[in-house]
């Protein structure tokens, strides 16, 4: 059963954290982060006091289901339009740097 | 000491839909760069997703084929990685929810038949491709949002032989339902495979190891009869198998390793507030089921006794639906099944095959084919000019009674016409009437040409043959 | 200036009707009070002078050919979160700089469709993370009530154009209070809708599932008025629901006579600031005297709303804000390969705010952190939900504070990120909830602060709320002052 907090707070590394979502931080901003969020996720950790055996999750605010559309093309952007706010562009393409597999 | 390879298959297939799977962009994944794009499928600040409809049908209707359950209760998640071609650098997809679990397929290889077992098929969205330029990377997202169905199958499979016969089946299966083109070239149907080998004796799985992204099935193939011994090598030496992805290099014939992404895979995957959970009522379900097509292992089984094919012709006619329907359909209207099954087998494969085409682009149509079989039948023509005909309807179509009509190719069957060109040729070849009388059977075969040719090819060959052993006396 | 930038929608509309003014000289009044006070105010981030001139002169030519529409030529002003064909949409940050929108919103189509002009983009806390507005990589906003002072967010120049006679109307997004804080704090009107009602097409999604859209007005029959416009099911958003939507107008009536209305004991509590607690108490006596009887309530998993509205909101987020990477819009900063260019354009492009939210909401959702965190407030959420539920079969709305303060000084609360969210502890349950709120100005704390009333309502059930706020907004006078902006 992993439905239980664990107590250590400094488990939150925010630098690998912030690597998984593709932010580099200033050695700065790592180090006035970690204990604020450190003291926010104390905080959450509090959640861990309700016993919450046998409730079932809320993903959505109001429960629906099977919302489904028909299968027609519709008219989108105009290759001119889709291409219009890229910050870089080359033969029709939004250009990145060398992709490396 | 032997080592047992164990294979597991992930395929990708793109379902054939109209549009894509969450917006109304047409699902075309070719044509220029970025033309079949709207703000939803470019990621755009704002859009949402919404579910394409025929998309949850065709991935239940595959379900179906292959003996899953269909979920009674499914959703979608979403699963986070940066990658350029991924317009919201997280993949809508379906985690522990999926749209069918279980079900199988039926191989056979070598003459063993086994089922592969199907661990689940799910839904999710396609993303776009790129494409190298020197020192920059372009991506183009036509395909982005496109509807992918991923099918996982059990470690069930053995052997690289095994592999592709289950390929080749699942495929078979994919264009019964019309759920697929299955255009490999098109990248329709791509594979990534699941592979270890442990020394015999062991129950315990080897470290697997993951190669991407195949999307031929000789590809497969290849990549798993080099992948297989490469792994047992290793072992073998003393070495360990490390957990990695590899990229099979088809020029090269060898799988590499690929250079790591990410130092860890987190997805992160949770439950997509965008799009409501899928809870198809049991009626729809059996709606649709009722909508299945017969499966090529079960139209076998009945071709060959409704028809009374060989079992072997049965199976080559399966192993095309649009092969089977149009033999089924000439069987019918000709009367006449095994002329129906020699044509389609035969001269229909062979100039499908020379032309590079498909039946649904051919002009042949079982109507002029079955039209043809009943004029041999009726004698009206013979099977040489039956054959000549055939090039023809295939080539420009058209009405075989018409044609026999307009081109006088009628066979002579009018015994008076055929006495005529019998007297004359008994007249002026002395020689091999002789020949004949004496004995030497192959002469009239000699006399039976003479005919044909005076008749332009157009006599009845055994009328023919009748009346000069009749006029020559003996048989 | 003929003063019509003070006016509400009904009374615009109805001057339009009857040909005592134009769509033009709206707009012109309204470009003149910005042009006067918005250096002071900083409500605005984007105005089209030109754009909105030409709209609001097609709109009188269509009024002289009969056109009735209700909010023809009359111009709004829209958070800067919201997509408008043709206009930025920069969500008060740096990385959306550049960026020009190629379609509207659903809510902002439906507008357009009842003959609506957009007139300008207003400041907000960057990707509507903030209840300070002081978020924003695109300027300061101000109190119009007292400069020293934020106008609350994340919506904080929607209600400080309001308050400071800069728009008629204009619209916020709420997700965890960010329409009715700012509205409390600025004394205008802000209506949360209940998840679902009103589109989220086009919304750029902070957390997808407590996410709504709402009007913020200067008295209640204008928040019905726009809400009746945007509501209902949007084949676009999969989340909007088909629930028919009644006529708010008919609702708002002069008593609550019938009305049966709920004071939650955990929304009454030490901590809050007296003078807020007592403008809230007097209002409960109003209603009291307007005919509705009350009924104490509980709703016993409040003290736990705040951490699980951390959790969900950020986790959501931190998949919300991926997409801003570089690659299809907005600003780039160049990187060796593409995870370089992703490191170093976020680490440009986003306020700290934003990354330690996106921080917050990555690592909640991380390998071996997810049964702990975020599928634990998940199941909370249902708790607080099911508080809703209960308190709401036996009373047709609840009052309470809206924040437990008045406006904070600018700056007072910078970089101390709790104390920041324990602040949206009386909004925050709504959005939970997927229930609507409402905002109306009850009165002023200390040196004339505006505090506001918090009127929740069952899901789906706009019209009680509204109906509630009417009959109390128009039997005092708190929603007609204005904040004093001339010296």
């Amino acid at each position: 059963m992993t439905d239980t907090f664990r107590d250590d707070a400094s488990r939150l590394d925010v630098r690998y954290v912030a690597h998984l979502a593709r932010l580099h931080l200033s050695d700065e901003e790592a180090a006035v982060f970690q204990p604020q969020l450190e003291q926010v996720l104390g905080y959450v950790r509090e959640l861990g006091a309700l016993d919450v055996e046998g409730v079932e999750p809320t993903a959505h605010a109001f429960p629906v289901q099977n919302v489904f559309r028909d299968d027609e093309v519709r008219p989108g952007l105009d290759h001119e339009a889709a291409m219009k706010n890229a910050p870089q562009e080359r033969q029709g393409q939004f250009i990145v740097p060398k992709i490396i597999e | 000491m032997k080592y047992l390879p164990t294979i597991g298959l992930e395929i990708h297939v793109q379902l054939k839909t109209r549009s894509k799977i969450f917006c109304g962009c047409p699902n075309e994944p070719g044509g220029e760069p970025n033309t079949h794009v709207c703000p939803v499928c470019l990621g755009y600040p704002g859009t949402l997703p919404n579910v394409n409809g025929e998309a949850i049908r065709l991935t239940v209707l595959t379900g179906l084929m292959i003996g899953c359950r269909i979920n009674p209760y499914s959703k979608f998640d979403r699963k986070n990685y940066f990658y350029p071609d991924m317009p919201k650098n997280y993949q809508i997809s379906q985690y522990d929810k999926p749209l069918c679990l279980g079900g199988s397929v039926e191989i056979e290889v070598e003459g063993r038949k086994k089922a592969v077992g199907i661990t689940r098929i799910h839904l999710e969205e396609d993303v776009g491709k790129s494409m190298h330029f020197g020192s920059s990377s372009g991506v183009d997202f036509n395909r982005a949002g496109a509807p992918l169905m991923e099918i996982v199958t059990e470690p069930d499979i053995e052997t690289p032989e095994e592999a592709q016969a289950f390929l080749l089946a699942l495929r078979q299966i994919l264009l019964y339902g019309g759920v697929s083109d299955c255009n490999l070239e098109q990248g329709n149907l791509r594979c990534d495979v699941n592979c270890s080998v442990r020394p015999e004796g062991q129950s315990e799985l080897g470290t697997k190891i993951e190669i991407k992204n195949m999307n031929t099935f000789k590809g497969v193939f290849h990549a798993l009869k080099h992948e297989l011994p490469r792994q047992e090598e290793v072992l073998r030496s003393g070495g360990a198998i490390r957990q990695e992805t590899r990229r099979w290099d088809d020029e090269k014939g060898v799988t590499e390793a690929m250079r790591s992404k990410e130092y860890a895979h987190d997805y992160r995957y949770f439950p997509e507030p965008d799009l409501m959970p899928v809870v198809l009522p049991p009626e729809t379900v059996e709606q649709w089921r009722a909508t299945l097509p017969e499966l090529p292992a079960k139209r076998r089984d009945r071709l060959v006794t409704e028809y009374g094919l060989p079992d072997y012709d049965a199976g080559v006619l399966v192993a095309d639906k649009a092969v089977a329907d149009f033999f089924e359909e000439t069987a019918r209207a000709s009367g006449n099944p095994k002329a129906a099954s020699n044509w389609v087998m035969t001269d229909v494969l062979r100039c499908l095959g020379e032309k590079q085409t498909e039946l649904k682009d051919a002009k042949l149509t079982s109507v002029s084919l079955a039209g043809l079989i009943r004029l041999v039948d009726q004698k009206v023509i013979n099977v040489p000019t039956a054959r000549e005909l055939f090039s023809e309807l295939f080539e420009k179509g058209g009405d075989p009674t018409e044609l026999v009509k307009t081109k006088g190719l009628a066979q002579v069957s009018d015994t008076g016409a055929l006495e005529a060109y019998a007297d004359e040729a008994i007249a002026e070849n002395p020689g091999p009437v002789a020949d004949y009388r004496a004995g030497k059977k192959p002469a009239l075969q000699f006399l039976v040409g003479q005919i044909m040719k005076k008749s332009r090819g157009k006599a009845n060959p055994r009328m023919v043959q009748e009346l000069l052993q009749r006029k020559l006396g003996g048989a | 200036m003929a003063g019509l930038s003070n006016l509400t929608l009904h009374e615009t509309a109805d001057r339009l009707a009857r040909g005592e003014c134009t769509s033009e000289d709206l707009v012109r009044d309204l470009v003149a009070a910005i042009e006067q006070r918005d250096g002071k105010v900083g409500a605005y981030v984007w105005v089209n002078v030109e754009d909105a001139l030409a709209r609001a002169r097609e709109a009188d030519a269509a009024r002289l050919g009969g056109d009735r529409r209700p909010l023809l030529g009359i111009p709004l002003a829209v958070k800067d979160v919201l997509n408008v064909k043709d206009q930025p949409c920069a969500c008060g940050s740096r990385i959306l700089k550049g960026y020009v929108s190629p379609y509207d919103a659903t809510a902002i189509a439906r507008l357009r469709e009842q003959g609506a002009v957009f007139l300008g983009r207003t400041n907000m806390d960057e990707f509507a993370m903030g209840s300070t507005t002081e978020n924003s990589a695109l300027g300061v906003t101000r109190n119009p009530w007292d400069l020293a002072r934020v106008p609350g967010g994340s919506s904080g120049g929607s209600a400080a154009a309001v308050a400071a006679g800069e728009a008629l109307a204009a619209l916020g997004t709420d997700t965890g209070g960010s329409v009715r804080q700012p509205a409390s704090f600025c004394g205008c009107v802000g209506l949360k809708p209940s998840y679902g009602r009103v589109s989220r097409f086009g919304l750029t999604a902070y957390a997808s599932s407590l996410d709504q859209i709402g009007p913020m007005t200067r008295d209640v029959r204008d928040a019905a008025m726009l809400l009746q416009a945007m509501a209902g099911r949007d084949p676009r958003d999969s989340s909007s629901v088909e629930i028919p939507v009644p006529d708010y107008s008919a609702s708002l009536r002069n008593d609550l006579n019938g009305m049966k209305l709920g004071l939650p004991r955990e929304y009454f509590i030490a901590g809050t600031d007296p003078e807020v607690e007592r403008a809230v108490r007097a209002a409960v006596e109003q209603c009291r005297a307007l005919g509705a009887e009350f009924v104490e309530i509980s709703l016993p998993h409040t003290p736990y709303a705040i951490a699980t509205y951390y959790v969900v909101a950020t986790a959501e987020a931190s998949a919300n804000l991926a997409r801003f990477d570089g690659v299809r819009y907005g600003a780039r900063v160049e990187g060796e390969d593409p995870i370089d260019m992703y490191g170093k354009t976020r680490a440009a492009g986003f306020g700290r705010e934003v990354k330690r939210r996106i921080i917050l909401g990555t690592y909640v959702l991380s390998s071996g952190y997810y049964d702990a965190y975020y599928l634990r407030a998940q199941k909370v959420r249902t708790l607080i939900r099911g508080d809703f539920e209960k308190a709401f079969a036996g009373c047709d709305a609840i009052l309470t504070p809206v924040v437990p303060t008045p406006a904070y000084r600018i700056g007072e609360k910078a970089d101390d990120p709790l104390q920041m969210y324990l602040g949206d502890i009386f909004t925050v349950t709504a959005n939970l909830a997927g229930i609507c709120g409402l905002s109306v100005p009850c009165g002023f704390a200390g040196a004339g602060l505006p505090v506001g009333l918090q009127i929740l309502g069952p899901a789906f059930k706009e019209e009680n709320i509204l109906r509630v706020g009417y009959a109390y907004e128009q039997s005092t006078e708190w929603h007609l002052r204005k904040p004093n902006l001339e010296s």
